[in-house]
């Protein structure tokens, strides 16, 4: 069937089949790899994208479910002249990413957070990554960059 | 995965038409139903996915009972069931906020995973579970682990919550799953108090009888401390063993109560 969807505001089609998964149809109909798909069993959320405004975990949703939706992926998420925006640009100064395989999922989960509490605490931040996994940074510089990004300052030593 | 065909229909009606054909099952928010087909343990010739149908997502407060669609995502409820806190609160804390923005009551019930949240908040608060054709009691609709009183092709349409003069659920969580490994949901109404336990047996989820009857002579955490739950039934995994999980118990609903 085709699935058509409005990803990053272009609108975009590609064939797909009842079992293609939206990651699996961002990934190789569309060429969009930044979305990435890490563990595949809902579980690490690197392939976090929104659907209609909402964070969704794209493999584990099909593309035809999206037909028709408004879809942010990460490729949407820098500003018009190409720059990082303020989140990315915050995980790139406070060390929010080692290898960086889960952080287009940290991104848009951070974006989602942000748009509905734009000064969240701490807890907020970590309750809110809950189904984000990261192997790498232990999570603490993840939380600092988003502090940053909401304009609020960053303590030396996240607590926990 | 095996493929399958994807409808998505717009009305109740067309959606139990689609269903009558062989090895058609609902897709509602799919959180359990696509890793169960990623595994292969699941092989639908078709899917008939709910989340067009508008009636079927909402919340709505009227007297005393808050109804919710049955296609409506954990995070609706969460945001929009303020008419009964402890159900929003429940609905806050399944599983993060991705499965929250995908995952459904109706789904939620009509798989009764042993260690879901909804059944405990169903089953103590005596909610009426709405079908395409009936309606049935929390107390008559879970029969056992995975199992319920819908027959094929019945979808849930929406849960009627009568909202109770105090209510409070406690989870312990599983923390990489957030599954409840024991959950205990209470619920105070005027002609008595609900307890209901999920996560906990391998019956699936059930009421505590013993501590709603002591709970309903004297509502405090100090009423069940004489109280012992019986661990013959229970679930005994590596997150924790049958005896564990029947002081969960016991703990959990003293929580709950002085949380109420």
């Amino acid at each position: 069937m085709k699935v058509t969807m409005t990803v990053n505001g272009k609108s975009m089609s590609g064939d797909a089949e009842g079992r293609t998964l939206l990651s699996t149809f961002l990934r190789e109909e569309l060429g969009l790899t930044g979305t990435h798909i890490g563990c595949d069993t809902s579980q690490c959320g690197a392939c976090t994208v929104h659907v209609n405004g909402k964070q969704v975990k794209s493999c584990t949703m099909f593309a035809a479910e999206a037909d028709g939706a408004e879809v942010a992926t990460i490729e949407g998420q820098a500003n018009a002249d190409g720059s990082l925006n303020v989140i990315q640009q915050a995980f790139q100064d406070h060390h929010g990413l080692q290898c960086g395989f889960c952080t287009p999922g940290m991104v848009m989960a951070a974006a989602s957070l942000l748009e509905q509490n734009p000064k969240p605490t701490e807890a907020d931040i970590r309750h809110h990554l809950e189904g984000n996994i990261c192997r790498c940074t232990g999570y603490h510089n993840i939380v600092k960059a988003i502090l940053a990004a909401s304009g609020q300052e960053v303590p030396a030593v996240a607590a926990e | 995965m095996y493929n399958f065909e994807f409808v998505k229909p717009s009305s109740v009606e067309e959606a139990i038409a689609a269903l009558k054909e062989e090895d058609a099952q609902p897709l509602s928010g799919g959180q359990t139903l696509i890793p169960t087909m990623k595994q292969r343990l699941n092989q639908p010739s078709k899917l008939v996915s709910l989340l067009g149908i508008a009636e079927l997502n909402g919340v709505s407060a009227e007297g005393s009972t808050v109804t919710i669609g049955g296609a409506t995502p954990h995070a609706v409820v969460a945001a929009d069931a303020s008419a009964y806190p402890a159900l929003a609160a429940l609905a806050s804390n399944i599983g993060d906020p991705a499965v929250r923005n995908r995952g459904t009551i109706g789904g939620s019930l009509a798989n009764n995973d042993p260690a879901a949240c909804y059944p405990a908040a169903a089953l103590a608060s005596g909610a009426t579970i709405v079908t395409n054709s009936r309606e049935i009691a929390a107390d008559d609709y879970f029969q056992g682990m995975f199992t319920t009183a819908l027959d094929e092709g019945e979808i849930i349409t929406g849960v009627k919550f009568p909202v109770p003069e105090a209510a409070n659920y406690q989870k312990f969580e599983q923390p990489a799953s957030r599954f409840a490994l024991t959950g205990v949901f209470v619920a105070k109404y005027a002609d008595g108090v609900r307890v209901a336990v999920t996560g906990a047996s391998n019956d699936g989820v059930f009421r505590w009888t013993e501590a709603e009857e002591a709970l309903s002579g004297n509502f405090s955490a100090d009423a069940i401390s004489g109280l012992t739950v019986d661990a013959s039934d229970m679930i005994s995994d590596l997150h924790g063993t049958a005896e564990y999980r029947a002081n969960l118990v016991k703990v959990l609903t003293g929580r709950a109560v002085a949380a109420c």
